[in-house]
C-alpha cells in the first residue's frame, strides 16, 4: 500500500505543475498513466469517474481523487487530490507577491505562449476520453449538440442533467442496450 | 491586500464563505460567483486586484477556481487566509465526489448505468470544448495555430507522454508569443 502512494505522487505531482487551466489539459495523461501504466483501472472504469467527476461540485480535475481512491482506498483518495494541488498552489502563492505589481510585458507573453499549448492539449484529453468510452455516434452528437448549448451560455448542469434524463429515458424505453 | 477603509476579513469568515462557494461549483462559472461574494457584497477586495488575480490563475497550472480562491485568501490574510479559502473550495466537492463514487460502486451491480454515464461522460466532455474553442479563438496567427496541431497530434493522437511535449513546445511558444509581440509593437 505504501507503494501505491508513493506511486500517486509520483503521478499526480509533476501533472500538477502542467496542468496549464486545470483538468481538460490533464485527463490524457492521467488515463495513460493510471489505465496504460499503472493499471490501476480499465478504461472503461475511468470514463465512469470521469462522469462522476463531471456530475460533482469542484474542479473536473478531482478526478484524481477518484482515481486514487480506486487505486489505494481513501487514504489513496486523499494523497492523490493533496499531489494534484499542492505543487501548484505552492506556486501560485510564490509567484503571488511579484506578480501584482502590475500588467508587465513578461506576463503578457507567457500568458500568450501558454494558451496553444493548452488548447492542444485540451483537444487532446477529449480525443482521448472518446475513445476509452468506446464513443459510438451517440456519444459524439451528445458532444457536439452539448458543445453547441454551453458556447451559447447555457448551464453546464442543466445540459448534463438533461443529457442524464434523456439517456436514462432511451434505455429504460428499450431503445439503447447496457 | 485590504485597505485601511476595507472591512478586515477574519479567518472564519474566509473559510465560511469558500466553503459555501465550494458547494456551489457545479459546472464552473465560479469567478463570477467569487465576485460577487468577495468584491461586490462584502467589498474586501478592490476590483483591479481581484482581476489580477484571474490572469494569474489562469497563467499558472492548476484550475483556475482553486487558484483565484488561493489568491484571494493570499492577499486577505496571508498563508492561513489562503490555506482557509484552499479548504474551504476543495473540502465539500472532496467528499461529495467520494459519496458519489460510492454510490456509484454500489449502484454499479444495476447495469445500464454504464450507458447514462457514458452519455453524461460526453456531456462532461462538452465543457472541454468550449474552454479550448473559447481560448482558440483568441490566438492570431500561423504559430499558434501550429503549437496547438503540434501539441493535440503528439499527445491526442500519438499518445506520447505530456510533460515532455510542453517541456519541449513551451520555451517554442513563449517564443513565438515575445517575437508576434515586438513584431506588433
Amino acid at each position: 500500500m505504501p507503494e501505491r502512494l508513493l506511486a500517486l505522487v509520483l503521478v499526480f505531482a509533476p501533472l500538477s505543475l502542467v496542468s496549464l487551466g486545470g483538468g481538460p489539459s490533464i485527463f490524457a495523461e492521467m488515463q495513460r498513466q493510471s489505465v496504460e501504466v499503472h493499471g490501476w483501472l480499465s478504461d472503461a472504469q475511468f470514463v465512469d469517474l470521469f462522469a462522476i467527476s463531471r456530475a460533482a461540485p469542484g474542479p473536473g480535475s478531482l478526478i484524481a481523487a477518484l482515481v486514487g481512491w480506486q487505486a489505494a482506498g481513501l487514504a489513496g483518495a486523499l494523497v492523490a487530490a493533496l499531489a494534484l494541488y499542492v505543487p501548484s498552489s505552492l506556486l501560485l502563492l510564490a509567484i503571488g507577491h511579484w506578480w501584482r505589481r502590475g500588467d508587465s510585458p513578461l506576463r503578457r507573453v507567457i500568458e500568450r505562449g501558454l494558451a496553444p499549448i493548452a488548447v492542444g492539449l485540451i483537444f487532446a484529453g477529449v480525443v482521448t476520453l472518446l475513445q476509452a468510452d468506446g464513443a459510438g455516434w451517440r456519444e459524439v452528437a451528445t458532444l457536439l449538440l452539448c458543445t453547441m448549448a454551453l458556447l451559447r451560455e447555457a448551464s453546464p448542469y442543466l445540459v448534463m442533467l438533461l443529457v442524464a434524463l434523456v439517456y436514462a429515458g432511451l434505455q429504460s424505453g428499450g431503445m439503447i442496450g447496457a | 491586500m485590504a485597505g485601511s477603509d476595507r472591512p478586515q476579513a477574519t479567518i472564519g469568515a474566509i473559510l465560511g464563505v469558500f466553503l459555501r462557494l465550494g458547494m456551489a461549483s457545479f459546472g464552473g462559472g465560479l469567478p463570477g460567483w467569487m465576485h460577487r461574494e468577495v468584491v461586490r457584497k462584502r467589498q474586501w477586495m478592490s476590483e483591479e486586484s481581484f482581476l489580477a488575480g484571474i490572469a494569474l490563475g489562469q497563467v499558472l497550472p492548476g484550475p483556475n477556481s482553486v487558484n483565484l480562491a488561493l489568491y484571494i485568501g493570499q492577499q486577505l490574510r496571508g498563508w492561513p487566509g489562503a490555506a482557509a479559502a484552499f479548504a474551504g473550495i476543495l473540502g465539500p466537492p472532496f467528499l461529495f465526489i467520494l459519496l458519489l463514487a460510492l454510490l456509484y460502486a454500489w449502484g454499479a451491480g444495476f447495469g445500464g448505468m454504464g450507458v447514462v454515464l457514458g452519455g453524461v461522460a460526453a456531456a462532461g466532455l462538452a465543457n472541454s470544448n468550449v474552454v479550448g474553442i473559447r481560448t482558440a479563438r483568441r490566438m492570431r496567427g500561423i504559430g499558434p495555430w501550429a503549437v496547438a496541431g503540434g501539441t493535440f497530434l503528439a499527445v491526442g493522437i500519438l499518445r506520447w507522454p505530456m510533460i515532455p511535449v510542453v517541456l519541449a513546445l513551451a520555451p517554442v511558444s513563449i517564443g513565438l508569443a515575445w517575437v508576434q509581440g515586438r513584431r506588433d509593437a
